[in-house]
């Protein structure tokens, strides 16, 4: 070993010894994953009783988003591959809680337990669908990767309009969902009581996705991503790795997208159509590719978005069919541009920008002192 | 039983070319063994082949007398470790983050381990840090272990480039034109690092080398093979080698020989 460090150049001898000894995190990684889940966790609470009903609401779309946008910041971003078929497997989540909620309902069925069932139940089919679709995914990069993804997007939710007797259509499925469970008392609001499941759901997805990204997994998914001969030799199975991805990805994805349904308590296939899919990845990429504060930021957006563009032409006072196009097109044209100008001024997204920010202000902090 | 990596008389064709062509070689355990040739004889294809991205059309490989069929992913659990020309490194990784994924297969802890953050693979992320921290501590370039591939000046990286294959604990390391790209004081070192590889007390290994810069593979090889259009032309010792004429008409054409007529 002496004589091994002998040989080494003396400017890289200098520039270790100058440098800091190397830290690792210490401890468990679930403790801290569970510490920083359960601050969340407070904070939805203490924000569900000081926001009013229909922010609860928008809180809770929020959190269901998130799940799909998480998964696809670790397929897309640290994965590599790019999906544009998320929005279907959120549909397939969603229609298989209704389908599920709807078979309990039929049969009288009642509990707290039917809903985390349903929603189990989803992420269960939403696994095997993402498995199939990562088994292929597995084999084509680039357009080609794209492509059959797009073509998943577009296939989903036309096969809920072709077996309209077990989907229904573009009617779609209601979903019924009980009531906020007794022992809350009698006027506890059901927009706080969404909150409170779906913000739960999403947490929990978070902390198994954080703990996942943290592990060896994480890594491996990222070597894969930055080149697969290389990973190869380091041996790494890249093509189980992309499946895998792609089916925690998907696993997400699909719960919400059953998160979604339970909210709304009812699911068609136009609101799973290709435009979510293309508005999930822009989503990601304005957030900041690859981390799930990212991915925070663009479900952010995503509700925000839809929001925002209504108060513009409210604001407008246009004619009632010129504000009904405007609202239903602005959110694309903001989001197209806000991409657009996200990826020449930012390219690490918001995120990256906010790291950038405070990586800046802590080298100043130390400067300062000495 | 003999110990080490053996070829026998593998051949490639890719259509009409012959890339190789009844090639034989053996790298015996704790040796230095050089192939060289001019562009395009066939030294990477001969690699691609012992790595199994190249399944050979005739001829077998042996590891310790045993039948090879290697596949790429899992060659570090057969003792087998490779660096690729240029570096190949993991951009969007740390340095240390790519010294640790060349170790992936000692990894114990399962993907249910992993997704719940049980202490198995907080244990296994830690074994692994150290072990790649103390690897690239030997190399001596520890202070770059959180740098980005990117920022390192290009000697580093070729240096994390092997501190990676060298996670694997490998038993054979192939070596794949390490001098690329390096100036001469980094070549002399280099020289001094992959002569002490098979000797070293921990992890000893053979070293299987490609390389178009003569000076090091005649100071550090056992036994060189020269390969040209496919073909071994000479073997043996680096001064049999350098004194053999085949040799130094593949490399400078037989324009002396014409000279001298």
């Amino acid at each position: 070993m002496s004589a091994t460090r002998a040989a080494t150049p003396p400017t890289t001898r200098a520039s270790h010894a100058g440098s800091r000894p190397w830290q690792g995190r210490r401890g468990s990684t679930l403790l801290r994953h569970l510490a920083v889940a359960l601050a969340a966790a407070l904070l939805l609470v203490a924000l569900s009783y000081g926001l009013e009903p229909f922010r609860n609401f928008q809180l809770a779309t929020v959190a269901a988003y998130l799940c799909a946008t998480a998964g696809l910041t670790v397929l897309t971003g640290l994965n590599g591959q790019l999906s544009l078929g998320h929005g279907a497997l959120m549909a397939t989540g969603a229609y298989t809680v209704a389908l599920c909620q709807n078979a309990f309902a039929d049969r009288g069925v009642t509990g707290g337990w039917t809903l985390p069932v349903s929603l189990s139940a989803a992420v269960l089919t939403t696994i095997g669908v993402g498995a199939v679709v990562g088994v292929a995914a597995a084999r084509l990069r680039g357009p080609y990767l794209a492509g059959v993804t797009l073509a998943v997007a577009v296939v989903v939710p036309a096969l809920a309009v072709t077996f309209d007797d077990v989907f229904n259509g573009e009617q779609g499925l209601s979903v019924p969902v009980e009531p906020p469970p007794a022992a809350l008392g009698p006027y506890f609001p059901y927009e706080r009581w969404q909150l409170w499941v779906t913000g739960s759901a999403t947490l929990l997805a978070l902390l198994l996705l954080g703990n996942l990204v943290r592990s060896r997994f994480g890594r491996t998914f990222r070597a894969v991503r930055d080149d697969e001969v290389a990973a190869r030799l380091a041996g790494i199975h890249v093509a189980r790795t992309q499946v895998l991805a792609f089916v925690v990805s998907a696993a997400t994805a699909g719960l919400g997208g059953a998160l979604l349904a339970v909210l709304a308590q009812s699911v068609s296939p136009g609101a799973f159509s290709l435009t979510l899919s293309l508005f999930l990845l822009m989503a990601v990429v304005i957030g900041g590719l690859g981390s799930l504060a990212g991915a925070a930021w663009g479900a952010v957006l995503l509700v925000a978005l839809p929001d925002l563009t209504h108060t513009l032409t409210d604001l407008l006072t246009l004619s009632p069919a010129v504000a009904q196009r405007m609202e239903g097109n602005l959110p694309l044209a903001i989001f197209g541009s806000t991409l657009v100008v996200v990826m020449i001024a930012a390219p690490g997204g918001v995120q990256g920008l906010l790291s950038r920010l405070g990586r800046a202000l802590l080298a100043r902090s130390p400067a300062r002192r000495s | 039983m003999e110990q080490g990596l053996a070829l026998h008389h593998i051949g490639v064709r890719f259509g009409g070319l012959t890339a190789l062509d009844d090639v034989s070689l053996r790298v015996p355990a704790g040796s230095v063994v050089g192939v060289i040739g001019p562009n395009g004889a066939g030294k990477t294809t001969l690699f691609n082949v012992i790595c199994g991205f190249l399944v050979p059309e005739s001829g077998s490989l042996t590891l310790d007398g045993r039948p090879l069929r290697p596949r790429p992913h899992q060659l570090t659990r057969l003792g087998i470790a490779r660096t690729l020309q240029g570096t190949g490194l993991f951009a969007g990784l740390t340095a240390l983050e790519n010294v640790m994924t060349g170790a992936t297969h000692t990894a114990r802890a399962g993907f249910l381990a992993a997704l719940l953050g049980l202490p198995g693979s907080d244990r296994d992320e830690r074994r692994l840090r150290q072990h790649a921290l103390d690897i690239l501590d030997g190399l001596g370039i520890a202070g770059h272990a959180d740098a980005a591939p990117g920022t390192l000046p290009f000697a580093v990286r070729q240096r994390v480039a092997l501190a990676r294959a060298l996670a694997a604990r490998p038993r054979l390391l192939l070596l794949d034109e390490p001098a690329g790209g390096l100036g001469a004081e980094d070549i002399a070192d280099l020289a001094e690092l992959i002569r002490q590889l098979p000797q070293r007390a921990a992890d000893p290994c053979a070293v299987l080398l490609v390389e178009h810069h003569m000076d090091l593979v005649m100071s550090v090889c056992d036994e060189i093979v020269v390969l040209d259009f496919g073909r071994v032309i000479a073997a043996g010792t680096p001064d049999e080698v350098r004194d053999d004429p085949a040799v130094t008409d593949a490399y400078l054409g037989s324009a002396v020989d014409e000279a001298t007529a």
